[in-house]
């Protein structure tokens, strides 16, 4: 296997909770707690988790528009942020496009001012970039002549979305982080802009991490899939062997809750419920035992980390852990 | 290339109207606003012009013809105490009375703009101590930090310029901290980030343009405070001094005459009072016109 383009090595960003005036209380909201993934070029990753699990805390990590209270990040084999890449250096390779279309945009700056920003802060001159930024609204479908000197609010939800996607490709990045960046529009418009994510991946050698808590959507747009669930890793493999195959309760659960939506394909699956736990304190052992109807003595003592299923699938569950000391395990470990 | 450029052929750009086209054309349909805007231009116009139109030397009295009233011939709005002409005065008088009241609130718009929009943007520790020296100084009440101000610098146009600056400064800084940061906060500013631009190079394309126009409405509605506290000064005799003609020192050098001639000692008053309500409609009439829904 080729070296990975991005390769994230155990991820922390634990918030602390600020209490009373100046003071703080000592606690910490411990919204991605040790993550790790490896993206290879022009695959398309899906995050899927459900509400609060840290999704947008690591794609906010990985812009480095917070800083990580742990953990690497390395671009071909380069650690960011060091002398080797410098984070303005990694952010013309990776950029994102943000789920509220509307206050991503500045609302006091032309569509082609938006998008020529960027390559104006890497250096380009004003009039290069300009013309850039129509040459890539032609790309998202926006013709220039009609769109490039209009205000974001003239706009629709779909077309503000194809111009976040253009202003983040200004930088001709190698990676795109898409953080919801469908969920808040139509389906129909939904459609069409997956439609064009996919050719703009073709066109311009693009790798997606394409976070969702729609996984019908994921299903169709990722290539491999990543479960989180309260700032870990549960599961990651193949979108087919995930969406088929899974090996943790806790996907089992999510995948169970989309397909009980439609009747006729209603399984006998363990529904998810309830809420998950707090981040602040979230429950020792496996995260997941509190809702998980597997779960045994060793699930509440010892964290299961990943182990794997197949070459590229992996689970953090006890279950497929052999010698773990759960009934469902294979025998002992050697 | 990646992206070779693909040159527009298909005809030129549409262009919307940008932000402050839209408010101006809606400020434009405001008569109150419209009406106070033109009250201000020409008093303006008329201070600019003071030595083409003022009628009489101001400095220059006579005691034989003091206190006349409003309509005596040759001093169509009468004479002062010490005999000179009234209307001079008060066209000269529009210079320093103007200059009084818009000078602190244009440099406390600098300073106060600078501080909050730094402390806004940053945030942190930083904020925490900026936000909490302004909140001292906002502890006291204008009128009273002026006169102490002054009192302690002595009267004189620069002392008085500057009391009335550490008035205004602590206010603006609170507007332009609150305003910026609830930008800094909005996506765009994120996503500008994620570009790797510079906090300055954010700040100027992607912050000010969002921030000033309340800012700077705001400050406007302070030039009214700061032209009566400006004459207020004044006419306490710690802002401009005797002989300068200014509407404050003239109510102040005046106040003797109140029971024997309350028309001529009432005009300088009203050129206050104009002035500063028409700054205040004129801020008024702004406001609403940015107020856009969009
Ligand atoms: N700036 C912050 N300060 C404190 N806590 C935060 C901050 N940002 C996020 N959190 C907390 O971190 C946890 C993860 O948040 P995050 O936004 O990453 O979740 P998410 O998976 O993106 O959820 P959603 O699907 O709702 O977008 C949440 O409990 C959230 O409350
Ligand atoms: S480790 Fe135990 S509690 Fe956690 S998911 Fe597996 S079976 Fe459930
Ligand atoms: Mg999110």
């Amino acid at each position: 296997m080729t070296a990975p383009l991005l390769e994230v090595d155990t991820l922390v960003k634990h918030f602390p909770i600020a209490s009373g005036l100046l003071g703080r209380s000592g606690g910490v909201v411990r919204a991605v707690d040790g993550i790790s993934f490896k993206l290879a070029a022009g695959e398309t990753l899906g995050i899927v988790g459900e509400s609060g699990c840290g999704k947008s805390t690591t794609a906010r990590l990985l812009m480095h528009l917070i800083t990580p209270s742990s953990g690497t990040v390395r671009f071909e084999g380069k650690t960011v942020g060091t002398r080797e890449l410098p984070y303005k250096e990694f952010l013309r390779q990776v950029q994102m496009v943000f789920q509220d279309s509307y206050a991503s945009l500045n609302p006091r700056l032309t569509v082609e001012e938006s998008i020529a920003f960027a390559p104006t802060v890497h250096g380009v001159s004003r009039s290069e970039a300009i013309s850039r930024a129509r040459s890539l609204l032609d790309r998202v479908g926006l013709e220039p002549q009609r769109f490039a000197g209009r205000y974001p609010h003239e706009l629709s939800g779909g077309q503000r979305q194809r111009i976040n996607i253009a202003r983040a490709l200004a930088l001709q990045p190698r990676i795109l982080i898409l953080d919801e960046a469908v969920s808040a529009l139509d389906k129909s418009v939904e459609a069409q802009v997956l439609n064009l994510l996919l050719d703009l991946k073709d066109e311009f050698g693009l790798t997606y991490i394409f976070i969702s808590h729609d996984l019908e959507v994921v299903r169709f747009i990722a290539s491999r899939v990543l479960v989180m669930y309260l700032g870990k890793v549960a599961e990651v493999g193949p979108t087919e062997d995930l969406y088929t195959a899974s090996r943790h309760p806790y996907t089992t659960a999510l995948l169970g809750s989309l397909l009980s939506m439609d009747p006729d394909k209603r399984t006998d699956k363990a529904p998810l419920a309830g809420d998950p736990p707090n981040p602040i304190s979230p429950p020792p052992g496996c995260r997941f035992h509190t809702r998980c109807v597997f779960a045994e003595g060793v699930c509440k003592s010892v964290a299961p980390g990943l182990a794997g299923v197949s070459a590229t699938h992996e689970a953090a569950c006890h279950m497929v852990i052999p010698g773990s000391g759960h009934s469902k395990a294979e025998g002992r470990a050697a | 290339m990646l992206l070779a450029d693909k040159q527009a052929t298909l005809g030129p750009i549409t262009r919307s109207p940008g932000y402050w086209t839209t408010v101006w054309r809606r400020f434009r349909r405001d008569p109150v606003a419209m009406f106070a805007l033109l009250v201000i231009l020409a008093i303006i116009v008329v201070a600019i012009l003071a030595p083409y139109i003022a009628p009489q030397d101001p400095y220059k009295g006579m005691s034989l013809r003091r206190l006349k009233p409003p309509g005596t011939p040759g001093f169509i709005l009468g004479t002062d105490e010490l005999g000179r002409d009234m209307l001079s005065r008060l066209i000269y008088g529009a210079r320093l009375s103007l200059f009084m009241g818009v000078t602190p609130v244009i440099f406390a718009l600098v300073i106060g703009s600078v501080i909050g929009i730094v402390a806004g943007y940053v945030g942190g520790w930083l904020n925490t101590v900026l936000m909490r020296t302004i909140d001292v100084f906002f502890a006291f009440p204008s009128v009273l930090l002026a006169i102490a101000l002054s009192g302690a610098l002595g009267a004189g146009i620069t002392n008085g310029l500057v009391s009335l600056t550490v008035v205004f400064v602590p206010p603006i800084a609170r507007v332009a901290e609150s305003v910026t940061t609830s930008v800094r906060t909005r996506d765009f500013v994120e996503a500008a980030r994620a570009s790797g631009a510079s906090a300055l190079t954010i700040i100027r394309v992607q912050v000010l343009g969002n921030v000033l126009g309340p800012i700077f409405v705001y400050a406007m509605s302070l030039i009214a405070v700061s032209m009566i506290l400006a004459s207020g000064l004044s006419f306490l005799g710690l802002g401009v001094k005797p002989p300068e003609p200014e509407w404050g020192l003239m109510l102040n050098t005046l106040r003797t005459a109140i029971y024997t001639q309350p028309l001529l000692c009432a005009l300088p008053g009203l050129m206050i009072f104009v002035t500063s309500i028409s700054f205040n409609l004129l801020t008024d009439g702004l406001r609403s016109a940015m107020d856009i829904k969009a």
